[in-house]
């Protein structure tokens, strides 16, 4: 890693966690209904759009069947009106280009896509979507997505905050939803939009620029709404593209000063959501203990990643390129990275969108040496450091539920969480949680390997093809959308499978953890004793972190072994 | 309970619809329209009335009196944005790398024991990178210098006024843009 490299990393991240905390806490009052210093300007916005709504519905309590239900249905009617808006773009309203409508694999891949946070996309913005389809049937769902996933996240804090009426009243879905957007997403994606603009982001109604270029020939330059797209990409932790190249294109994140916007914001919510979970718990020293937990591996994780990236390949060092920095060049493995980030920019903004499930990518992480994408393919395995918008808290919280557990059976004491004892409806619960993830990854790719239209689609070969159908499962199922993009899945078979991961890995996962808090939230609170195993000490923390690791690595290290492992020791076939 | 749930449920997609999905883009489309004409549609650079191109969008320039931007997967289609997405063992990806080298090797044969700035033979992520590293260009400079019969301080000049550095000298990279320094020689002095 180089001087600069580190300073570039730890300034980020510095900023990215000195913001989570006053972030972490304003979130806290917005949901927990205290005053904050938008409310002259946005009390009248609420209750009107609450009357839109419907007075009464927005203010029906809810407990966790009925939040669960109310985010079900509204979810479902959104995405059959993504599906509908691609299907039939051909005959909507700003269509430059004149694309026709996807076909019905692809429009339902996509539409299960983004409603789902995933924004795994099989199709190229730039030469399929037209301007309307990219405003009304993307860049709304992904408004939609980020605003169920933090409000379901706030219902699972609020349950397991002990309320006095045994959770009847987790809040109301509709009145959550409704400031999340006015007091988080909207205002953010205003004041962040021209920032983009100003650095060279289109944003306009026109679709294509037809240059003449100086040495004969035209270029066809697509345009068209690209910032506000980009913005909620990234802070809603969607992370699908207006472009086929996603943030590596230069009209995505054309500087190194966006790639540090758009870095800091995928990472602002869930670190933050960190905080607001100690807030609603009261507990702000079990908050700093998961963060520590979090923070080791994601700095891990980084880091590892950077210091691949820079060291490169066998194959590049024979080809003759210099892999050390300096001289006027960045060195490294610059195989699909783009100059102005360099091989630190790149590593580190996809590293961080893998870890909080974003799934954006600024460069080709097909093209990462094998220990460089397993840290990615890790990252979204274990799905909870930090994780995407909401969900990633809630499976921190899982993984802390087991570690409870099972240091529980260790000493010998029963496990307690926040003042209720973990008894079996929980422990079935978190259980079933940790469990679908990777059945939903190792099933499906299994199917792929052993299917002639599973290997198809490939675009590599051996190990490395492996990984290419491991990662998209992968991603599919932690709601990534982060590819190893060299796998042409665009097929009838991966548009379904794919799209029916996603819908599995982001619904039952939230039903489940919503019917724990709600479980948790009927116990009465037992008061602790000298007998009671404190969860907010350093020791619990290490103990957490191993759970992570262990469990992580038990379920996936085969399927590891096989990819990227197996293409680190064939990089050295003599040494 | 269900009726106003779905009633509900209804309303608010139709809701959010119209204020993200509709009057969101529409409004910032409008702001920056007004904020930031240039840089919100496109970065365009004209000749008259006549568009030569993007200054964020790479194109190919072929031939010795011009700058080279990074090997594209995409060949510079700029409605086909992508990456060679071929993994670190893979054996047309080697095959790439020789044959640009080669390519060098030939047309500069001082090339043949010099190690080459890793953005020189490397396709980049989108297709479409307009940047190359300050040690390519610096390498390119005598060539162009040598097929335009321009003086080699005159090139370097113009390659130092199409750098950039890192962005409060630490974010990104240090990088020369080659739609802006070919567009500057073309201005200097016509091949």
């Amino acid at each position: 890693m180089t001087a600069s490299g580190f300073w570039q990393i730890a300034l980020v991240l510095g900023i990215a966690f000195g913001l989570s905390i006053p972030f972490g806490a304003y979130l806290a009052r917005v949901f927990r209904g205290e005053r904050t210093w938008l409310d002259p300007i946005l009390n009248p916005v609420d209750a009107f759009l609450c009357r839109i709504v419907g007075r009464r519905t927005t203010a029906l309590p809810m407990d966790w069947k009925g939040y669960a239900v109310s985010m079900l249905v509204t979810n479902a009617m959104m995405g059959l009106l993504v599906y509908l808006i691609l299907s039939i773009q051909g005959v909507l309203p700003w269509n430059p280009l004149r694309f026709s409508g996807l076909n019905p694999f692809l429009a339902f891949n996509t539409a299960a896509s983004f409603i789902t946070n995933t924004d795994w996309q099989n199709y190229a913005g730039e030469s399929a979507l037209s301007l309307f389809s990219q405003m009304a049937a993307i860049t709304f769902p992904m408004f939609a997505a980020a605003a169920t996933g933090l409000v379901a996240a706030i219902a699972f804090f609020r349950a397991l905050a002990a309320p006095a009426d045994g959770g009847r009243n987790l809040g109301n879905f509709y009145h959550d939803f409704i400031r999340a957007l006015t007091r988080v997403l909207l205002p953010l994606c205003l004041v962040v939009t021209p920032v983009l603009v100003w650095q060279g982001s289109p944003e306009t109604l026109t679709g294509v620029a037809v240059a003449h270029l100086m040495q004969g020939g035209v270029q066809h330059i697509p345009l068209g709404p690209v910032a506000d797209l980009e913005v909620i990409k990234q802070l809603g932790t969607n992370g699908g593209g207006f472009f086929a190249a996603n943030s590596a294109h230069p009209f995505e994140n054309p500087t190194p000063l966006t790639n540090v916007v758009e870095i800091l914001l995928m990472m602002v919510t869930s670190l933050s959501l960190v905080v607001t979970f100690g807030i609603f718990v009261g507990q702000r020293r079990l908050a700093w203990v998961m963060y520590a937990v979090m923070g080791v591996l994601l700095v891990g994780g980084i880091a590892v990643t950077v210091c691949a990236e820079q060291a490169g390949t066998p194959a590049l060092a024979a080809s003759g390129i210099m892999l050390q920095a300096g001289h006027g060049q960045m060195g490294g493995n610059m195989v699909g990275k783009e100059t102005r980030f360099g091989v630190t920019g790149s590593a580190l903004f996809d590293t961080v969108s893998t870890a909080f499930t974003t799934g954006s990518v600024n460069s080709a992480l097909d093209s990462y040496t094998p220990l460089g994408g397993m840290v990615s393919l890790g990252q979204m395995m274990l799905n909870c450091v930090f994780g995407g918008k909401g969900v990633g808290t809630l499976n921190f919280l899982m993984y802390g539920i087991f570690a409870v557990f099972i240091a529980g059976l260790m000493v010998g004491r029963t496990p307690e969480f926040l003042g209720k004892k973990l008894e079996r409806r929980e422990i079935v619960l978190a259980a079933l949680a940790l469990l679908i993830h990777p059945l939903i990854i190792l099933l499906p790719a299994a199917w792929a390997l052993a299917s002639p239209y599973g290997v198809s689609a490939l675009g590599n070969a051996a190990s490395h093809g492996l990984s290419e159908i491991l990662y998209a499962f992968t991603s599919a199922a932690a709601n990534n959308g982060s590819a190893f993009a060299g796998l042409q899945a665009n097929t009838p078979w991966y548009n379904s499978v794919l799209g029916l991961v996603m819908l599995i890995g982001r619904y039952v996962s939230i039903i489940l953890m919503l019917a724990l808090g709600g479980s948790l939230a009927a116990k009465p609170s037992v008061s602790a004793t000298a007998g009671t195993l404190r969860t907010d000490t350093a020791l619990f923390g290490g103990f957490w972190l191993a759970t992570i690791i262990v469990v992580g690595a038990l379920t996936f290290l085969p399927a590891l072994v096989l990819g990227p492992l197996a293409e680190i020791f064939m990089m050295h076939p003599h040494g | 309970m269900w009726r106003p749930i779905a009633g509900g449920a209804l309303r608010m997609t139709l809701l959010v619809w119209v204020i993200c999905g509709l009057a969101y883009p529409l409004l910032e489309v409008g702001v920056n329209q007004a904020l930031f004409p240039q840089a919100a549609n496109g970065s365009l650079v004209r000749i008259g009335h006549r568009v030569i191109g993007s200054r964020l969008i790479g194109e190919r320039f072929t031939g010795p009196a011009w700058f080279h931007g990074r090997p594209s997967a995409c060949g510079y289609h700029a409605m086909q944005s992508e990456a060679s997405n071929l993994g670190p063992l893979s054996r047309r990806l080697r095959d790439h790398l020789w044959a640009r080298r080669a390519r060098l090797v030939r047309e500069h044969p001082e090339l043949a024991t010099e190690r080459l700035p890793a953005d020189m033979i490397t396709s980049s992520g989108s297709g479409l990178d307009p940047d190359i590293s300050v040690a390519n260009a610096e390498m390119q400079a005598p060539w162009v210098a040598r097929a335009r019969g321009l003086p080699l301080a005159r090139v370097q000049a113009l390659v130092a006024g199409a750098t950039k550095g890192r962005w409060l000298g630490l974010f990104g990279e240090p990088r020369v843009n080659v739609e802006v320094l070919n567009w500057a020689l073309a201005r200097s002095v016509a091949p």
